[in-house]
This record gives C-alpha cells, sequence and structure tokens, in this order.
C-alpha cells in the first residue's frame, strides 16, 4: 500500500480503479520545420491519417451518445477530417512547416474566422480547437486531451479541473475526483461537492499513477491508498451505509433550542435549482448566473436570460432566490465581458467592476431579472459580486432601483468590504459573504494553487474574524440587516456551527450538503455555537482551530464527516 | 457543368445537425460537389462536404442555394442532396 496525503474536499471513502486525465495539449513551438527527410507528401498523408483517426473515434463516440452531445459530437467529428482545415495545414506542409504546427495554425485561423462570424457560429470555434487538440495529440501518439471516456465507472486523476469540464464529466460514470493540484477551493472542490463525489485535492504523486490501479480515497480525511488491504474495503463499505443516512433534510435548519438557520442552496440554472428543490433547499442563496452562460462568446438577450432565470425562480415559489450578477473575469472568463490578457486577473476587472469597462450588460441583466420576477412568483433578491467600497454600493443599489429590483445588496468577498460592512449596509437591504474569494483576498493566497491549500481555508482565524465584523456592521447599522454566507465553507458542517455562532443568518451550499450541515446543527445550542465561535477565533492556526471545534462536534465522527 | 438550385428547409438554417447531415451527405457523394448562396460567382463557391464552410456560408430558412458537381453520376448526387436541403432535418 501506498499512502498519498492530500487535503480532503467532498466526504466519502470509495474504492475505485483510477483514470488518468490527460495533460492538455502543448502548442507546438512556432517556426516548427519538418524533420529532415519527410517530404511534405508524406507529412499530409500522416495528418489525413491523425485526422481520419481523430473522426474515427469521435463518430464512435457518438454512436453511444444521446440527445444535443451526440449531434455536438457528430458535427466535431465532420470538423476533424474538414477540407477547410486540413487543406489550410496542407498549404503550410508544402512550404515545409512541420504537420504539427501546421494544423495547430489552421485550426487558430478557421477558429478566428468562426469567432468573428458571431453567434452560433462563434460558438463552435471552441470546437475546432478542441479537434486541433485531438489531432496534434494523435500526431504525438499520447492521449487525446479531456476527461477519458470509459465504460465502467471510474476515480478520475487530474492536476486540476476546470468549470468547462463539468459538462463533460458524467457523474454516473466518475466514483471520486483527486487532483495532484488545485486547493480546498479550486473548480474540482466545487464540482465535486455538487456532484456528491468524494474528492481529494493537492496530493502530490497521484498523477504519476498508472491507469487502472485501484485506489482508496477517503474525501473526509484527504487520503489517498494505491492497493487497498481489506481494512480499508471495509471502511470503504461502511460508508456506503452511512451515506444513506445523511440522505435526507427535513426542510428546516435549526439549532437545538430553536434558533433557525435557514438552509440555503448554491444553484447554476433551473436542472440545479430542481434538484436542489428536491433535497430540501429552503431556496436559493447564491445563483451563479454566470454558469448559464459560461459557453457563451456573446452576450445573451434579455428574452435568454429572462428565461434561464425564470427557470431557477419557478422551482422555488413563495420562497427566496438571492440571485448574483454575472460574475465574470480571473478562472471564469466572458469573451464579450473580460480581457484575457490581464498580467493580475483575480485583482482585474471582474465581478461588478466589468461594468466600468464594459457598461450595458449589467444594466441589461438586471433588466431581464426584473422581467423574470414578474412572470414568477419567488421572492427575488439580487447583488453584485466583488464590491468594494460603500460608494459602488450605493451606485449598484440605485441601478436596481431603476430596473425595478426590491431588495438589492452585496457580495462580501473582499476584506474593504468586510471591514467597512456598516456603511456599506446603508446602502443596501443585505449582504452575502463569499468565504471562497474571501480566504483568497484576506491571505493573499490563489485559491487555485495546490502549494498554498494551507493558507487557503476558511477555517484561517482571519477569515473568521472578517466574518463576525460583517456580522457587528450589520448590527451596528442598526436595522438587522440579513448577512449569509454562500461560499463552500457553509457546506461544512463543523464550520457551518461556527458561523452560525458568529451571528450569520443563513448558510448557504451545494444542495447534496443540506442534510449534514442540518444534522450537525440540530445538535448544538445557539450558545453553543457562540462558544465554538469564540473557541475558533482564538486558535492560533486554521489546523488548530478545525481541530478544537471539531473535537467538541463528536456527532461529526458518528456521522463519518 | 450540371447544376441545381434548392432552398433551405431547416428551421435552424444549415447549421448544427443539418449542416453535420448534409456535409456527410455530399462527402459521400462519389464526386466533388460545390455549394454557393445563389447570385455568388461559380468560382467563390465552397466545398459541400465541408461543414466548416457550410458553417460560412450561413444560409438561412428560405434561402437559396445553388449546388454544382462535374462528373460520372453528378446528376443523380446532386438530386439526393437537392431532397436533403429541401427536407426539415430539424424536425427529424
Amino acid at each position: 500500500m501506498q499512502n498519498f496525503p492530500g487535503v480532503g474536499v467532498s466526504p466519502g471513502r470509495i474504492i475505485g480503479t483510477i483514470r488518468q486525465m490527460p495533460k492538455p495539449i502543448s502548442e507546438p513551438p512556432a517556426g516548427q520545420q519538418l524533420p529532415a527527410g519527410v517530404t511534405p507528401e508524406d507529412a499530409t498523408a500522416g495528418l489525413k491519417a491523425a485526422a481520419q483517426a481523430v473522426h474515427d473515434e469521435l463518430k464512435a463516440r457518438a454512436a453511444h451518445a444521446t440527445g444535443d452531445g451526440k449531434a455536438v459530437l457528430e458535427a466535431t467529428a465532420l470538423m476533424a477530417k474538414d477540407t477547410m482545415l486540413l487543406k489550410g495545414a496542407a498549404k503550410l506542409v508544402a512550404r515545409g512547416v512541420s504537420s504539427e504546427r501546421a494544423i495547430w495554425e489552421s485550426g487558430s485561423s478557421v477558429s478566428e474566422m468562426l469567432h468573428n462570424l458571431g453567434g452560433y457560429m462563434a460558438e463552435r470555434a471552441t470546437d475546432v480547437l478542441d479537434v486541433r487538440a485531438r489531432i496534434v495529440a494523435e500526431l504525438r501518439g499520447v492521449p487525446a486531451p479531456g476527461i477519458p471516456s470509459s465504460n465502467t465507472p471510474f476515480v478520475l486523476v487530474a492536476e486540476d479541473l476546470a468549470p468547462a469540464d463539468t459538462a463533460t464529466l458524467d457523474p454516473n460514470k466518475v466514483l471520486a475526483l483527486v487532483t495532484a493540484g488545485g486547493g480546498p477551493q479550486s473548480h474540482t472542490a466545487i464540482i465535486a461537492r455538487s456532484l456528491g463525489l468524494p474528492a481529494v485535492v493537492a496530493a502530490v504523486g497521484v498523477d504519476e499513477l498508472p491507469d487502472g490501479i485501484e485506489v482508496y480515497v477517503d474525501g473526509a480525511a484527504g487520503a489517498i491508498t494505491a492497493e487497498p488491504d481489506d481494512s480499508l474495503r471495509a471502511a470503504a463499505e461502511a460508508w456506503a451505509a452511512t451515506a444513506s443516512l445523511l440522505a435526507d433534510f427535513s426542510g428546516t435548519g435549526t439549532t437545538s433550542d430553536g434558533h433557525l438557520v435557514p438552509l440555503l442552496a448554491n444553484v447554476g440554472g433551473g436542472k440545479d435549482a430542481e434538484a436542489a428543490a428536491k433535497l430540501g433547499a429552503q431556496g436559493v442563496g447564491l445563483f451563479r448566473t454566470e454558469f448559464c452562460f459560461l459557453e457563451r462568446d456573446t452576450e445573451p438577450t434579455v428574452e435568454e436570460q429572462a428565461a434561464a432565470y425564470k427557470s431557477v425562480f419557478d422551482a422555488f415559489p413563495g420562497k427566496k432566490v438571492v440571485l448574483r450578477t454575472l460574475d465574470a473575469g480571473a478562472d471564469k472568463p466572458l469573451p464579450f465581458l473580460t480581457d484575457s490578457t490581464e498580467p493580475n486577473p483575480a485583482l482585474g476587472v471582474r465581478g461588478y467592476r466589468t461594468d466600468f469597462t464594459t457598461p450595458g450588460v449589467l444594466e441589461r441583466q438586471l433588466e431581464a431579472i426584473a422581467l423574470a420576477e414578474k412572470q414568477s412568483e419567488a421572492d427575488v433578491w439580487v447583488m453584485a459580486p466583488m464590491i468594494s467600497t460603500a460608494e459602488e454600493a450605493a451606485r449598484f443599489a440605485s441601478m436596481c432601483s431603476e430596473a425595478g429590483i426590491k431588495t438589492p445588496g452585496v457580495m462580501v468577498e473582499v476584506p474593504s468590504a468586510a471591514l467597512t460592512a456598516e456603511s456599506i449596509l446603508r446602502e443596501v437591504g443585505f449582504a452575502s459573504l463569499g468565504t471562497n474569494d474571501l480566504t483568497q483576498y484576506a491571505m493573499a493566497a490563489d485559491r487555485q494553487l495546490g502549494p498554498l491549500a494551507a493558507l487557503n481555508t476558511p477555517w484561517q482565524p482571519a477569515v473568521l474574524r472578517l466574518v463576525g465584523l460583517t456580522v457587528e456592521g450589520s448590527r451596528a447599522e442598526g436595522h438587522n440587516k440579513p448577512v449569509g454566507v454562500c461560499g463552500e465553507a457553509a457546506a461544512d458542517p463543523a464550520l457551518a456551527v461556527v458561523l452560525t455562532g458568529l451571528g450569520v443568518s443563513t448558510l448557504s451550499m451545494t444542495a447534496r450538503s443540506l442534510a449534514a450541515v442540518a444534522a450537525v446543527l440540530k445538535t448544538v445550542t445557539l450558545e453553543e455555537a457562540q462558544q465554538l465561535a469564540k473557541l475558533a477565533l482564538s486558535a492560533p492556526s486554521a489546523t488548530e482551530a478545525r481541530a478544537w471545534v471539531r473535537e467538541k462536534l463528536p456527532v461529526l465522527h458518528e456521522l463519518g464527516l | 457543368m450540371p447544376e441545381r438550385t434548392a432552398t433551405i428547409a431547416s428551421r435552424s438554417g444549415l447549421h448544427a445537425r443539418p449542416a453535420a447531415l448534409f456535409a456527410e451527405a455530399a462527402g459521400n457523394a462519389g464526386v466533388d460537389v460545390t455549394i454557393s448562396m445563389q447570385g455568388e460567382p461559380a468560382d467563390e463557391a465552397l466545398d459541400a462536404a465541408s461543414i466548416l464552410s457550410l458553417m460560412t456560408l450561413g444560409a438561412a430558412k428560405g434561402d437559396v442555394v445553388v449546388l454544382r458537381a462535374d462528373g460520372d453520376g453528378a446528376d443523380q448526387a446532386l438530386d439526393a442532396l437537392v431532397t436533403l436541403l429541401e427536407t426539415d432535418l430539424d424536425a427529424e
């Protein structure tokens, strides 16, 4: 047995065989020439054979797919052996350019042409780049990029996953996620929690394991063991039994003494919202509107947006739905809003700030939200991401009021917003703490970086202080304006107790975590939660804060959380 | 050179699934087939078997396109392709 310690980000204990996610295909160097002794004719023939192989592989996958996925795969298969793509490459090869470089450049120009045509064509531009990468992989004799296809469920091992990988990740085929990089707040962690898959990140060395080897994954402890023994098999079986006990949530979040803490869901669209409603969510605490549009190259129309928003509102008639306006930038670029060449995107024009550089998009989004609200019965609240000052909060509130939106609010992700919560809350009706970004900015640690995983946890006493200061700001403001948490911190049952103790009024999380959080919350009184919050604040480190609180919550061990 | 005109019947135009089905059929036609919008010069016609060319053509429902091919079986091939274009492939 070989052990790989990492950081557990989504609980569950499971045994399965691994499949490695192939490394991204690197760009063939500019100016790369045909090797000596290879004629352009041979190279072109080789290119055609590689293109045919990619075509055949995609076509075979299309045969097993259904619906939209099938149509996309069929069209992508045809692109692989498209004359426009291959003739462009053949011309370059005739001038002595290597076949890899030739198909790379031809793919770029075709993709750019589609991009410039806009609309549906622009959305296909990335398919051409995908096909290009597949052909280069074929020429190099390395595995094609993307999540491996397999007929049997497997443990997916990767360097890290991107939001775009979610679309192609089949939760029926993937048993657990393990990454060598990434931190507790990385996209891998978010994807894993939303799919209810056990996951471990920052497990150095796992990307060297061969495909097909059996591993044991413990997503709570953050451990991976290759070639597990019988005791670990027994642990995996015991988890399967516990998991079924944690499947139910009564639909009311409360402490043991009846202090109500509504438990809400984080959703990315209508399907998520329906699933969350079925799992008992008391509303939506974070509707990430950009997820409706991540694949888009152009701004969706007001009508398209309104339809997407209404699909979420309709899942929660009469209940609260907190919608976050487009949060593009940094790790979630949207071509119509963000500049991908910024040297420091996390500190760049992102979130609410895109309204400085691309005015109009936010205004039209607010119009679409108001339109969708009129046609639905949900209680709609709207908040802006990345607010740093009271002045920005005031401007956002006035934009909302012009659009006819009754309850404007802000995300507290920038430490300056937590520190000036009192003046910010004078301008808006509520605040919601985005603990992922708040942690990244408070600790000055990029949330995507594995080596900084230890800094990047919301258990950091400094982050908990900022949460406390935001609640104090609201109290000082005097109108009892709600302060919720909608970051990943709310999904950690022990941390949820601490947040409740700090005075947070609602907790919003991936719907899969609702039952676990509710089960732990109802074992403590509000006063006990307040004491645990004090204990965590007094800890000298994140590790101790977590350990001290967990020690006082024996229910966690009983439930395997 | 044999040529035919056809009116695009698919609701989404010659995009997405209809474009894929048509490009595949043109590729299997046994002769080289070109496509252009009606009124455009023949020497600017695009390869009908190229899905990327079809996308750049941007033919919408109701647009009239011209198909051209030469060689053995060109007439038969063109007739079959016209039928395909004049069927609403989105309805299937």
